[in-house]
């Protein structure tokens, strides 16, 4: 054999080698670094990606966003639904073999609400005291009933780390956390990888079909979707829609499309400062009606996602139990946009769109100043860099600002923040009474058929205030190896392990 | 000489003090709130309250920087406030990777660099010349990261012969290390072999037209031993000084490169850190590679005593 053919073949074998021990092991790539590993502290979304593997929570969320059993096996509301009692999983033990049980769901949930820099205080805010009944039975009591207790409790509000490591750990517990997960923390090098190995006592070890799990954060999608390409990567999330067609034509991939639960839409100023009267957008509530008109919601899609979002007008989408029927997404109308304008008594108004600095949301902001030139909108756009326009958001510095929510499993955390009067992230400084009691009413009834009527009578009220004109909601794009099967596609774009096999 | 060498490297306190004086102040500069961004996506005025007390934000930035000061001068640099790291630990962690990838990098620009501005100065206006001055063009034109990618598209994804990303220690597994470093070492030491050749050019050629040079032509002396012994020597004083400012500069961190080869180094985790108003990290970062620099700096002075024995004094 020539010397060039050798080296080729040895090349090779030193590729196949290493993938029978990989059968073994996934390698997922996420969009960026996570932060704290925490769940107390943690603040992104990309860390819940890490945490599905880590942390178990009392509740989970299918893929038709229903409240399932995790650790908790059922719940029961009390009959004034001011308190909640949850029965227990037996015989489920945290990483460090500590004993999964009630005590263990009050430290967690005090923990929660009272660690400082916590995170999760906002979300169990109704909780004010903690009953354990028995070694598998607690009870949550209530200030007053609130739905959205449940999908806190499926999320990082409901996540069990260990008492005894959190103690010894306290506010460090992040850099080496102990939970009660299908896998347990190895290490994890800031920016290069973080590596799990599978927990030999988890409740479910069935399902589970992976020795080790291995993150790594690769901000660039090009990149990205390269180390799923050459085979580095089994598994990426966020995939840019760009490269989709591509990817489906390969038959070594596969494409997974999920529409999210959050939205992209464009906030504004209609009180959060003195720029709100300024402006006629603020100011004159047919304006903004004029500018939602002057926009073809189908053609952003296309032009921005590639197709792969589905237009709405709502804080949920049109498929969600949760969209008011009441309030349809209305069709482009840039005729009647012209005669709002002039009924407002401002035909060529003007103002600032603030905007991110990543791709998307420039295109958005080129898109809309586009389609409402043709009103005669004349939008000026401002690209700035997150920190900053956070900034400017919070102090009322903008006019309107295209802004992204990533989105709750329960819809009062798509709109409660935004619309309540002076809550957290109302950036468009929008306070009604009426739709303060409205969205309280929605927190504490428990159905959702009586909760719909409260959001039926927002959402007519947001189509003649607009504070937010919601664009549509993104499809998660995730691209893994075709040979990667029992891929459960939940619209939180949470990757779960449970069932996943490598063929 | 030595007075001079302890000298240098006794100013190296003043400078640092002065330089990390220097940051704090342009950090606090910059728009944006560290404890908004550390409160995350929800914006819980409580958690922006104990961030702000946290990091000591409520206080003068004379007193802040007082804190910083303090916690260095025992060994303490802080935490990365995003993910709770210690400072200290990810420098550690980072460092390394970057100067095994800028020592690379230095070695593949010195290794095309200064050879091909010898043989263009020598052969002026040849084919030679020519060739070599298109390929410093397109050395300095082509951007980083399109190189990088590309490399990726047809190493990686088509050929499978190099991995697309990651890094493995060299103590752990050499031939993993050089096959994850190699393809970012091209393409940052193409992009400096391209400057350093255009300067070992114009270096040389001045140095040829010499007098000195004459004479040792004149002499009867091998043509090879003028241009390396006598000229190459004398041609190399500038090309020293680019070299370790180049160095010094791939210290800092090749951000994009990084970024494209998914390399854990000091350009991504101080990009991030700046983004995110992760001060102690920057802080932290800044130092390091400040006291790099300056230590460079000093060899390259040293290495001219080296090549230059009349500044021996």
């Amino acid at each position: 054999m020539k010397p060039r053919s050798l080296a080729l073949v040895g090349a090779a074998l030193l590729t196949v080698v290493p993938m029978f021990a990989q059968a073994q092991v996934l390698r997922v790539g996420l969009a960026e670094d996570p932060d704290i590993l925490d769940p107390t502290l943690a603040r992104t979304f990309v860390g819940r990606i890490v945490f599905s593997a880590l942390c178990d929570k009392l509740l989970d969320v299918d893929e038709k966003m229903a409240i399932i059993p995790q650790l908790a096996t059922s719940y029961q509301w009390s009959a004034d639904s001011k308190s909640l009692t949850l029965k227990l999983r037996t015989g489920v033990t945290f990483h460090d073999g500590e004993k999964f049980d009630a005590e263990a769901v009050k430290f967690n949930i005090e923990r929660h609400k009272t660690m400082a820099g916590s995170n999760r205080s906002g979300e169990l805010r109704p909780v004010t005291t903690v009953d354990v009944i028995d070694p598998s039975t607690v009870r949550l009591n209530l200030s007053a009933p609130f739905a959205p207790l449940l999908a806190a409790l499926a999320d990082r509000a409901g996540m069990m780390v260990s008492p005894k490591a959190a103690k010894a750990g306290g506010a460090n517990f992040g850099t080496a956390p102990v939970c009660s997960g299908a896998f347990k923390f190895v290490e994890r090098v800031a920016q290069d990888k973080i590596v799990f190995e599978k927990y030999a006592n988890y409740w479910n070890k069935d399902a589970i079909h992976f020795n080790r799990i291995v993150y790594t954060p690769i901000p660039d999608a090009t990149v990205r979707l390269a180390n799923l390409r050459s085979g580095q990567l089994d598994f990426i999330e966020r995939a840019a829609s760009s490269d989709i067609v591509k990817i489906a034509a390969d038959p070594k991939l596969k494409v997974s499309k999920i529409t999210e639960i959050g939205y992209q839409g464009i906030t504004i100023n209609t009180g959060k400062s003195d720029k709100a009267q300024a402006n006629p957008l603020g100011r004159d509530a047919k304006v903004r009606e004029a500018f939602e008109l002057s926009l073809d919601r189908q053609g952003i899609v296309q032009v921005v996602m590639d197709g792969e979002a589905v237009a709405g007008n709502q804080w949920v989408a049109p498929s969600s139990s949760f969209y008011a029927k009441n309030a349809p997404m209305p069709k482009r109308d840039v005729a009647r946009a012209k005669a709002l304008l002039k009924e407002a008594g401002v035909t060529n108004p003007s103002f600032t769109l603030m905007t991110a600095t990543t791709s998307d949301a420039q295109k958005i902001a080129q898109v809309v100043q586009a389609m409402a030139k043709e009103a005669g909108f004349d939008v000026k756009i401002q690209s700035t860099e997150f920190a900053s326009s956070l900034k400017l958001a919070d102090q009322g510095d903008f006019e309107a600002y295209v802004l992204a929510w990533s989105g709750r499993a329960d819809p009062d955390g798509n709109v409660y923040s935004f619309l309540a009067c002076k809550q957290p992230l109302n950036y468009s400084g929008y306070c009604k009474p009426e739709i303060d009691s409205l969205l309280n009413e929605a927190r504490t009834k428990l159905t959702t058929a009586d909760r719909i009527k409260a959001y039926e009578q927002v959402a007519a009220q947001m189509q003649k205030d607009r504070p937010i004109v919601y664009l549509y909601h993104r499809n998660w794009l995730w691209a893994y190896n075709s040979k990667l099967t029992g891929v459960r596609e939940v619209p939180d774009g949470l990757l779960r392990v449970e069932g996943l096999k490598l063929n | 000489m030595f007075v001079y060498f302890v000298r240098r490297l006794a100013s190296l306190v003043p400078t640092l003090v002065f330089v990390s004086i220097l940051i704090f102040g342009l950090q606090q500069l910059l728009p944006g709130d560290p404890a908004q961004m550390l409160a995350g996506e929800d914006q819980r005025p409580e958690v922006i309250e104990h961030y702000r007390q946290k990091l000591h934000l409520d206080k003068p930035i004379v007193v802040q920087y007082g804190y910083w000061m303090g916690g260095v001068l025992q060994g303490d640099l802080g935490e990365s406030t995003r993910t709770q790291l210690p400072v200290l630990d990810l420098i550690l962690q980072k460092l390394p990777v970057t100067v095994e990838l800028a020592l690379l990098s230095m070695f593949i620009a010195l290794l095309i660099g200064i050879p091909t501005g010898v043989i263009s100065a020598v052969k002026r206006g040849s084919a030679w010349d020519h060739g070599a001055t298109v390929f410093a063009l397109s050395g300095l034109s082509m951007p980083n990261f399109w190189l990088g990618i590309m490399m990726i598209l047809l190493f990686s994804v088509e050929l499978g012969w190099l991995p697309a990303s990651g890094y493995v220690s060299p103590f752990e597994n050499l031939g993993a290390n050089i096959a994850a470093m190699i393809m970012p070492a091209i393409v940052l030491g193409t992009a400096i072999s391209a400057v350093l050749m255009r300067h070992t050019r114009s270096s040389m050629l001045q140095v040829l037209a010499a007098d000195y040079v004459r004479t040792a032509r004149a002499k009867g002396l091998n043509e090879r031993v003028v241009v390396l012994k006598h000229a190459l020597r004398n041609a190399l004083t500038p090309v020293i000084t680019l070299g370790a400012l180049e160095l010094g500069a791939l210290l800092s961190g090749a951000v994009l490169t990084e970024q494209v080869f998914t390399i854990p180094g000091f350009g991504k985790l101080i990009i991030d850190a700046v983004f995110n108003r992760d001060y102690a990290v920057v802080q932290g970062v800044v130092l390091v590679t400040a006291t790099a620099y300056i230590l460079l700096n000093l060899m390259a002075d040293m290495a001219y005593f080296l090549f230059n024995p009349r500044l021996r004094h």
